[in-house]
């Protein structure tokens, strides 16, 4: 009796929590439905604002960025720190301590550090190049690119604070495996890269799938950091609605968030609903 | 075959040097020059002028840490009681905000929380202003909510949560259930469990809860604007205005930065110290 009460209670808790979260999410649906222009009157149903929203390069503008950058963000990351994280696995401990401190410093940095800093090396790094660029043009008539802030940018700083988390996710399943099954794989008559791609990738693949999808999550996420590496003429969605914000923001973002919001929804669902099963899989057997 | 792996990270570790450690030596540089090149201590001297944003960051930071703490742990500990299914479901309801921008969030408690936004037309719906002004005479039509601290403090526990929830919730369900046990065996009763063995032991989670909320917050620039409608300056608007904004100056903005690197480093030392904090960091 009594222990049910308690668990009746807690759960009431959690509810209040979830409600507490969604609350604004709802909000932003049901008002991307409406007819008017107001996020707080309710002026009826329609389909205005998707209609508005496929219409608006801007906004249409701002969102292929923002997937773009993410996706090409993601899939760089993904690679490039699922190969660090093996060499780090068989680095000696000594190299390994101090680089790991390293790779967690954009982690542990609030974002607005790593935006500034990442923004004044590239200002700094530009402008000696095209200083260096102007020098060629006037004494040896040779010319190459001047480089600004732009997508490039954009895309350097989301790799950049993507890999860690990538790092962090395929570490533990280094460790976890077992030592020998490299060894194995060798002495059965695999090379040492046949060894990598059929005994360790199969291994580590669960950290190298979680670890993407973070990846991917920060970066959709992310404002901070691209409001200060993007320049002016780039704009990712996060950007363009703090832009919005200052004036008013038109309910065509709640609309697109409903569909990414949805978008999402579908996919974890369907990505538990396959995990539950091959867990289950994995129970028969 | 270990050594020659260990070639793989090679590359990563030239990129490290050159976006992780040159842009920061990159900021210790400019916070430590002015702007003809020499060096000075100035910028740090002038942040004097700034002690009550600092303060003001560092308080609403805090009080938010708490309020997420105070939620937080109950909701952990909760979820961890619960079956598998019930806990599957939870961890990704509490990841899926996340997928919507932080900034949209924002905005939504914004038409929230103006002054003929939904929740005072709700209050004035039930008559609570009424009530209220029949009661002390006032003349009330509607409660300021955007522009205090409080709905800054709202925004930040809003949008950080999760950050607390997880890393708390993923120590206790790793909790080896025998020393519960074993403590129940030697005569604790459950008030004595929680407060002997599952707090202490959930430590770790809850330091790193603490860092990966308390970081972010003192450090939002968004949140407080949009909240705080521009009244509530944090740490994180006098960076963004040295560099992006009016008060164009990156030598006082990257002093104020690295002040907050430094905090982060202690932050960062304060984990390490009582435990392994890199582990726990991993649970977004």
């Amino acid at each position: 009796m009594k222990t049910s009460r308690i668990r009746l209670g807690s759960r009431l808790f959690m509810g209040l929590v979830f409600l507490f979260l969604y609350a604004p999410i709802l909000l932003l649906i049901i008002f991307s439905f409406n007819a008017g222009n107001s996020n707080v009157v309710w002026k009826g149903f329609s389909l205005h604002w998707y209609t508005q929203l496929f219409q608006d390069r801007i906004v249409m503008g701002s969102v292929y960025t923002t997937l773009l950058v993410s996706l090409l963000a993601t899939v760089i990351a993904t690679a490039a720190g699922t190969f660090a994280a093996i060499g780090f696995y068989a680095m000696k401990r000594r190299w390994r301590t101090p680089l790991m401190t390293i790779n967690n410093i954009p982690m542990m940095n609030a974002d607005i550090v790593t935006g500034v800093s990442l923004c004044l090396f590239f200002v700094a790094t530009f402008a000696g190049w095209n200083g260096l660029v102007t020098w060629l043009e006037t004494s040896y008539r040779l010319t190459a690119p001047r480089l600004y802030l732009g997508f490039g940018t954009l895309l350097l700083a989301h790799v950049s604070f993507n890999i860690p988390y990538v790092i962090l996710n395929v570490m533990p399943k280094l460790r976890q495996m077992d030592k020998n099954l490299l060894d194995a794989a060798q002495d059965l008559g695999c090379t040492w890269m046949q060894a990598f791609w059929k005994v360790a990738i199969p291994e580590i693949k669960p950290g190298i799938v979680s670890g993407a999808l973070i990846a991917f999550t920060m970066s959709v996420d992310d404002f901070v950091i691209s409001y200060f590496t993007a320049g002016s003429a780039t704009s990712t969605l996060a950007m363009s609605i703090y832009s919005m914000t200052k004036k008013r923001v038109s309910p065509e973002i709640n609309a697109i968030s409903t569909l990414l919001f949805g978008a999402v929804l579908v996919l974890l669902v369907l990505v538990n609903v396959m995990e539950a099963r091959g867990e289950q899989a994995k129970k028969r057997r | 075959m270990k050594n020659k792996l260990s070639l793989f990270a090679v590359p990563y570790v030239i990129w490290m040097a050159l976006l992780v450690v040159a842009p920061i030596v990159m900021v210790v540089i400019y916070a430590f020059s002015t702007a003809g090149g020499g060096f000075t201590l100035d910028n740090f001297t002038r942040m004097g002028i700034y002690a009550s944003i600092f303060t003001r960051s560092f308080k609403l930071a805090l009080i938010a840490t708490a309020v997420c703490l105070l939620i937080g742990y109950p909701v952990a500990y909760a979820m961890a009681k619960e079956g598998p299914g019930f806990r599957r479901v939870a961890s990704v309801l509490i990841m899926l905000p996340m997928w919507v921008n932080f900034l949209l969030r924002t905005y939504a408690w914004m038409s929230i929380l103006e002054k003929n936004g939904l929740l005072n037309q709700f209050f004035s719906a039930i008559g609570l202003f009424d009530l209220i002004n029949s009661l002390f005479g006032t003349n009330i039509q509607y409660f300021k909510m955007i522009g205090t601290p409080g709905a800054v403090v709202l925004g930040m526990v809003y949008n950080y949560l999760p950050f607390m929830i997880l890393p708390i919730y993923s120590v206790i369900i790793k909790l080896d259930h025998s020393l519960v046990e074993a403590a129940r065996d030697l005569g604790a009763n459950s008030t004595q469990v929680f407060e002997k063995v599952i707090f202490p032991l959930s430590l770790p989670g809850i330091l790193s809860g603490v860092t990966m909320v308390f970081v972010p917050s003192v450090s939002t620039f968004a949140i407080s604007r949009l909240l705080g409608g521009g009244t509530q300056m944090m740490l994180g608007d006098l960076i963004e205005q040295q560099f992006l904004g009016g008060a164009y100056n990156p030598h006082l903005g990257s002093a104020i930065a690295l002040v907050m690197m430094v905090i982060v480093v202690v932050c960062m030392w304060l984990m390490n110290h009582f435990g392994e904090g890199e582990e726990q960091a991993v649970m977004l």
